[in-house]
């Protein structure tokens, strides 16, 4: 038995040993295979409550009735009653603690984003009042002349304005 | 028996009690009975109107937002196709920044290759597509993945492990519908995980919420009473790639074939 020939087996298995003790020092306690099995389950289980902590950041238009109660009503019963108010000025966070103000995005961009015609008549897009913004009063902000809570009449904008 | 040997054999005793305890830990036969039966309640499931995207992009916007996704970099999880169809079958897409901005110009942005216009009488069809990860009951990514850091949960949502990504990219590689890339500030492979953080709390993503117009839909296919199962169960949706075998969980209503 005293053979050289053992030699390379006793190391390598002297390697596998010392890769099996490493693996409980390195690897943590939660890892391991979930119920999804061997395949798709290898994880760390204290991954998914890291997942979970995220912070949420949109809260939806209900969470600014209370306090803008006048543009809430306005929009709700106008034609932009389906655009959360986030979507125009950014998520609710913890404001108006922080941030104070939400912003106010008066850019022609971001009517365009819905009004830009488009003639696609296999999609919805197509049925949206759309313009083209190089001839519909270039230059001026959408919103000297529409209300954006309230598109539905012109002129609209002047009350608001007061 | 001297100290010498002593000293050998119990070391030997030890190591060798060590390595089949740890080797052990490998295979656990009441496991892989378990994967068969998956007992869950939840499997989270999206379901995408292609007819009633009007590719705004207030999806992506919000859902860079609610990510942390960094907004000027020109990655993100969701993202909205356009594409026009012109009479001679050829189709012609873009998305620019992912529509964050949402589409404004009516000339297609081929990146290096300019602004291309397409005559209106030309156009044969034209539409919107949301994308975003397809959550697959299958998912090649995390069957690539070296290191046990992609995973998928109990109700169907694949995660990615930040601390535990090495950053080798075979994931990213590996995912047939490219939602994959990689943070620009961890450094390690990014992914939509359904707002996860929204959906364990009840609410519904960033993206479907930011929708004005019910394009996005997220439901539980587990409960036949839901709405969007009922859809699934009873209209006809399809999905992307269908070939490929990953079993992705969005479904497209009015998915046409040009869509890749
Ligand atoms: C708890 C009350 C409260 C809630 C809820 C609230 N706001 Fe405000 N908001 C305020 C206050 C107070 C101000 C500061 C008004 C000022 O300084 O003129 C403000 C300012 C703003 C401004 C800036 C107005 C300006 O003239 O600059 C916007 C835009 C705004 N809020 C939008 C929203 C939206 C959208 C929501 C819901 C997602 C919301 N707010 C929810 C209290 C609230
Ligand atoms: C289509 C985009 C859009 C949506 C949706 C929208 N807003 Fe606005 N909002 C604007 C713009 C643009 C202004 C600036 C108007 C101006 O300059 O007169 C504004 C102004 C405001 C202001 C500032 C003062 C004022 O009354 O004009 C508040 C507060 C406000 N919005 C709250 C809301 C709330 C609350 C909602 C949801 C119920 C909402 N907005 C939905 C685009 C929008
Ligand atoms: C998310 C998409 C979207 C955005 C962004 C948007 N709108 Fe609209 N807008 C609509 C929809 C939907 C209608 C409903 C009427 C229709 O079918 O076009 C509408 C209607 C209108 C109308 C016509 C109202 C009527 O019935 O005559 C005007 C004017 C208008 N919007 C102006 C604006 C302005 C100004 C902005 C930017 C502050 C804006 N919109 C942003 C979706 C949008
Ligand atoms: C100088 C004032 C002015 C400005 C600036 C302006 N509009 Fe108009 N807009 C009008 C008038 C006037 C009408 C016609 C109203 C009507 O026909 O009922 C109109 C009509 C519309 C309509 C309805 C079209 C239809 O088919 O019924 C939309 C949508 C619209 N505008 C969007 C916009 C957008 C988006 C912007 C900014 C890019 C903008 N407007 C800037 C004055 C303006």
């Amino acid at each position: 038995m005293k053979s050289h020939v053992w030699r390379p087996l006793y190391v390598a298995l002297g390697i596998i040993a010392l890769l099996l003790v490493l693996r409980v020092f390195l690897v943590p306690n939660d890892f391991g295979v979930s119920e999804q099995g061997y395949m798709y389950g290898w994880h760390r289980t204290s991954n998914e409550a890291e997942w979970k902590k995220v912070t949420v950041k949109y809260k939806g238009s209900e969470a600014c009735k209370e306090c803008h109660e006048k543009n809430y009503n306005d929009i709700t019963s106008s034609p932009h009653a389906d655009i959360g108010c986030e979507n125009c000025h950014g998520p609710l966070l913890n404001h108006p603690e922080d941030p104070e103000k939400l912003s106010i995005d008066r850019n022609r961009e971001l009517c365009l984003r819905c009004h830009l015609k488009l003639s696609y008549k296999t999609s919805d897009r197509g049925n949206l009042k759309g313009i083209n913004p190089e001839t519909h009063n270039a230059g001026s902000k959408c919103v000297q002349c529409h209300a954006p809570h309230n598109p539905g009449q012109l002129g609209q904008k002047q009350e608001v304005k007061k | 028996m001297n100290r010498r040997e002593f000293c050998k054999k119990s070391l030997l005793i030890a190591g060798g009690l060590v390595v089949p305890l740890s080797a052990l830990e490998l295979f656990n036969p009441e496991r892989l009975l378990a994967e068969k039966n998956d007992k869950s309640k939840t499997r989270w499931v999206f379901l995408v109107d292609t007819h009633k995207c009007v590719g705004c992009g207030f999806c992506v916007k919000a859902c860079k937002t609610e990510n942390e996704v960094p907004y000027d970099a020109n990655v993100t999880r969701t993202w909205v196709e356009r594409y026009v169809i012109t009479n001679d079958g050829k189709a012609h897409i873009d998305s620019p920044k992912g529509a964050r901005d949402g589409f404004q110009s009516a000339k297609l942005d081929q990146n290096h290759a300019g602004m291309e216009e397409i005559k209106e009488e030309d156009i044969a069809k034209a539409f919107f597509v949301p994308k975003l990860c397809n959550q697959c009951e299958n998912p090649p990514c995390v069957q690539v993945c070296p290191v046990g850091a992609t995973y998928k949960t109990n109700n169907g949502v694949v995660l990615v492990d930040r601390k535990w990504c090495i950053g080798c990219g075979y994931c990213i590689m590996g995912c047939p519908y490219s939602v994959r890339f990689f943070h620009p500030v961890y450094h390690v492979a990014e992914k939509c995980n359904f707002c996860y953080h929204r959906i364990s709390q009840g609410m519904k993503t960033a993206c479907v919420d930011a929708c004005p117009f019910g394009a996005r839909q997220i439901g539980n296919l587990k409960d036949p009473k839901d709405p969007v199962t009922k859809v699934i169960m009873n209209e006809r949706v399809n999905v992307l790639k269908d070939e490929y075998g990953t079993k992705p969980q969005v479904f497209y209503i009015g998915l046409p074939r040009e869509v890749k």
